[in-house]
């Protein structure tokens, strides 16, 4: 959708045009800078177009609080957003992970068919639900067709973790695989549960992989698998990888097997660069490398499909147990709206954020309690309001 | 801790014994008061037992060598019949001999059979058609941080115990529409039973507090969820020892912050794998964990991590702890514990020197010294040993 047409071509042109400059305390030259840049991206032919802004530049992304401290981390992400005045506004949908019923997370799905973009925080899985009852997080992924988990585990400089220098890059195929939910049984007491690999999705997963390897000039990727034992779904992943692999003649393909990746993980993790494995496998050696850098409160996560992208936090923790304590840790969160950002082109933002939110995990004094300090999330969240201000943009109040 | 009940000599007696009386089966007295339902396979001739071996591939052979010339040299009452197992044939012949030998001895110690990936899907993993044919329903890996390897974490001592016949690994695969496949993932209620109740009987005997069931409930309901649902089931039944549960993400991610807070581990197949794979990283790799696979009638004995170590095969560079102390659970099931700690005692102190640690373990010794190392420190504790 062209951009121009949204602001010229309805009927709305002067109306706008006097609307936009009857504000000039809170939109400055920059925001029309953005505005213009982006609609000349738009009329790019690209595969990721972000979302057409809807009105007077802003984007409209779509926030799924979820449940645990997912509700207390949107609510800081919107209040950073707030305060360096980022062009995006927030429609949110509450999904009650108590009820049976499908309809609220079909109203998320709906949301984000219609914003493109979204931000989400986990929803719980109940265990004392009735088995019919999918995973909401699965059910969201699954009908958007979200393939690509991408996850990039850093060290950061801030954190001490026993390992150093780790830069990884892992690829997770995130619709099909074990997490078909395709679960019967035939036998009382013998359950089969079915794990679906098509040629199609992995063809895609491998492609996503290696593409992104290239732009981001990564070497080497590397296809975990476990084909000795299952030959043919494995091996059909593996099959499909080395397919893919022999059209990017710049990246080398190697393979390895899933539990000697995680031994190697824990020893040796600086050997990995991208990697890219099916969806059960993705799951552990995620959390294995979240574990590496510094736990669950530091690494974002995004998913990406063809049409949509949702953003989260890398392990999909709910933190029940944390819940509203005040003590969660909110880079993961941050860094996640960060990747949003990027992925709507509103690159400085993302990097002024992100810069902040570095800069606070340097001070050790503020780190939470997942780090091994004492800090609270309104202090880091306060922090890195802070360092964005003194950065000498133009922000909102403190 | 097999279940078959037939009597046996302790190798301590076998020098009394095996001059006057070399047929037959020779009771000895004072083990008859002990009343178990444990009971070591039957020594054959003359006090000593015959365990089947089979070298394998990659550094299989030559570990199985070193096993050998060390038990020799402590005079252990063991012979090994070598079965060979040639991994490139199609033809399960060579397989079934094996398992054959295993169920005529009861207790095996072997080296990985390396699964040919260019051979057709047909072609099983031997060392799954192995566990799974002679119903080695509990593969145990016990991993301790041992004192003289230096590694990011300290103090870990998890007992990994995993489901060994089902779940994922029931090569149970097809193709019904071209470019997709469906892998089965089996999960039975009487296997789950079985290998609860077996976690916690062995956590019952080792004195161990608490026992975690690793597990994806929240994805895959139906299968984790009847695993988990047998675990509780057991657990009632064991009042003393805590249950908790734990998702597979979550329990890979806190082994690599925070591995002291495990105890013992009960999980499927394939999350066993897994996890016993990251404990064997955390306390130094794959060439110092045993592991074990045990069944109603037979043992199985070998490396906890099962590599076949293709690229450092002849090169005296592989790392013997691992096939050693494998070799020193093997004595413990034959009750043998005497030489049993000798040889892990010598073990635990060559390791301690960090000269000869081999190169796995960032040092630059080779495996003879090592071997040859714990030979000496067992000439030195005292027993009657041979010359070497």
């Amino acid at each position: 959708m062209c951009f121009s047409t949204l602001l010229w071509g309805e009927g709305y042109d002067t109306t706008l045009f006097a609307t936009i400059w009857t504000k000039p305390v809170l939109l400055n030259i920059k925001l029309t800078l953005v505005l213009l840049l982006s609609s000349v991206h738009l009329q790019q032919q690209g595969e990721n177009i972000p979302p057409p802004a809807k009105y007077g530049g802003r984007h409209t992304v779509t926030l799924i609080p979820g449940d645990g401290i997912g509700p207390e981390l949107l609510n800081h992400v919107r209040e950073v957003f707030r305060f360096t005045c980022v062009p995006v506004d927030f429609e949110m949908v509450n999904v009650n992970s108590a009820l049976e019923t499908d309809d609220d997370m079909n109203n998320a799905i709906t949301a984000i068919r219609r914003n493109g973009v979204a931000l989400k925080g986990n929803i719980e899985t109940k265990h004392t639900l009735p088995a019919s009852v999918k995973s909401r997080n699965n059910v969201l992924r699954t009908s958007l067709d979200l393939y690509a988990n991408v996850m990039h585990c850093q060290s950061l400089p801030g954190v001490q973790t026993r390992h150093k220098n780790i830069d990884i890059m892992i690829i997770r195929e995130n619709t099909e695989g074990e997490y078909s939910s395709l679960e019967h049984e035939s036998v009382s007491g013998v359950v089969e549960s079915l794990k679906i690999i098509t040629r199609n999705n992995s063809i895609r997963i491998a492609d996503y992989a290696f593409k992104l390897a290239r732009e981001r000039g990564r070497r080497r990727v590397t296809a975990v698998h476990k084909a000795n034992i299952m030959k043919l779904g494995d091996g059909l992943f593996l099959q499909c990888c080395r397919e893919v692999a022999s059209g990017y003649p710049d990246i080398t393909l190697d393979s390895m097997i899933v539990d000697n990746t995680t031994m190697q993980l824990v020893s040796k993790p600086q050997q990995f660069d991208v990697m890219v494995m099916p969806n059960l496998y993705g799951n552990v050696v995620s959390n294995v490398c979240a574990g590496l850098v510094g736990g669950p409160g530091l690494v974002p996560g995004a998913n990406y499909g063809r049409d949509y992208a949702v953003f989260e936090t890398a392990t999909r923790n709910t933190g029940k147990s944390i819940a509203e304590k005040n003590i969660a840790n909110p880079t993961a969160m941050l860094l996640a709206s960060c990747l949003m950002l990027d992925h709507l082109n509103l690159n400085d933002y993302a990097s002024l954020i992100r810069n902040a939110v570095l800069t606070t995990m340097n001070e050790t004094r503020l780190h939470t309690a997942d780090l091994g300090g004492q800090g609270t999330t309104s202090e880091v969240v306060q922090s890195v309001m802070r360092v964005i201000q003194s950065k000498g943009q133009f922000t909102a109040e403190l | 801790m097999t279940t078959r009940s037939m009597r046996a000599l302790s190798g301590t007696l076998k020098p009394l014994f095996s001059l006057r009386s070399p047929q037959g089966f020779v009771v000895a007295a004072c083990h008859q008061t002990h009343k178990s339902t444990y009971t070591a396979p039957p020594a054959r001739y003359g006090g000593r037992h015959t365990v089947t071996l089979i070298p394998g591939d990659g550094i299989g052979p030559e570990l199985a060598k070193h096993v050998c010339e060390l038990f020799r040299f402590c005079c252990v009452p063991v012979d090994f019949e070598v079965v060979n197992v040639d991994s490139t044939k199609t033809s399960e012949d060579d397989i079934n001999n094996a398992i054959m030998a295993i169920r005529r001895n009861g207790v095996a110690l072997k080296g990985n059979i390396e699964t040919n990936h260019n051979l057709p899907p047909s072609h099983k993993s031997r060392n799954s058609l192995l566990r799974t044919t002679l119903d080695l329903y509990a593969s145990v890996m016990h991993s301790q941080s041992l004192p003289g390897v230096r590694t990011h974490h300290r103090n870990i001592d998890i007992i990994t115990i995993r489901e060994n016949t089902e779940g994922e690994y029931s090569s149970l695969e097809h193709e019904s529409v071209p470019g997709v496949v469906e892998c089965l993932k089996i999960i039975t209620r009487t296997k789950s039973l079985r290998i609860a109740d077996y976690a916690f009987r062995t956590a019952r005997e080792k004195g161990r507090r608490r026992v975690t069931a690793i597990h994806k409930a929240n994805i895959m309901k139906l299968g984790d969820g009847l695993f988990l649902e047998c675990c509780k089931e057991v657990a009632s039944g064991y009042p003393e020892i805590t249950f908790n549960s734990m998702i597979v993400d979550n329990t890979t991610m806190q082994l690599v912050s925070r591995p002291q807070q495990f105890d013992v581990m009960v999980m499927p197949n394939l999350y066993g794998n897994v996890v016993s794979n990251v404990c064997a990283g955390l306390v130094g790799g794959p060439g110092l964990v045993p592991g074990a696979n045990y069944g109603e009638n037979y043992a199985v004995f070998e490396t906890g991590t099962r590599n076949t170590g293709k690229s450092i095969a002849n090169k005296n560079t592989a790392n013997p702890t691992a096939m050693l102390l494998a070799s020193c659970l093997l004595l413990d099931h034959l009750k043998l514990h005497g030489y049993a700690s000798m040889i892990r005692k010598a073990i635990l102190s060559t390791i301690t020197d960090s000269q000869l640690h081999t190169a796995d373990l960032g040092g630059k010794g080779s495996t003879s010294e090592m071997v040859q190392s714990i030979m000496d420190a067992i000439q030195s504790s005292g027993p009657r040993t041979q010359r070497h």
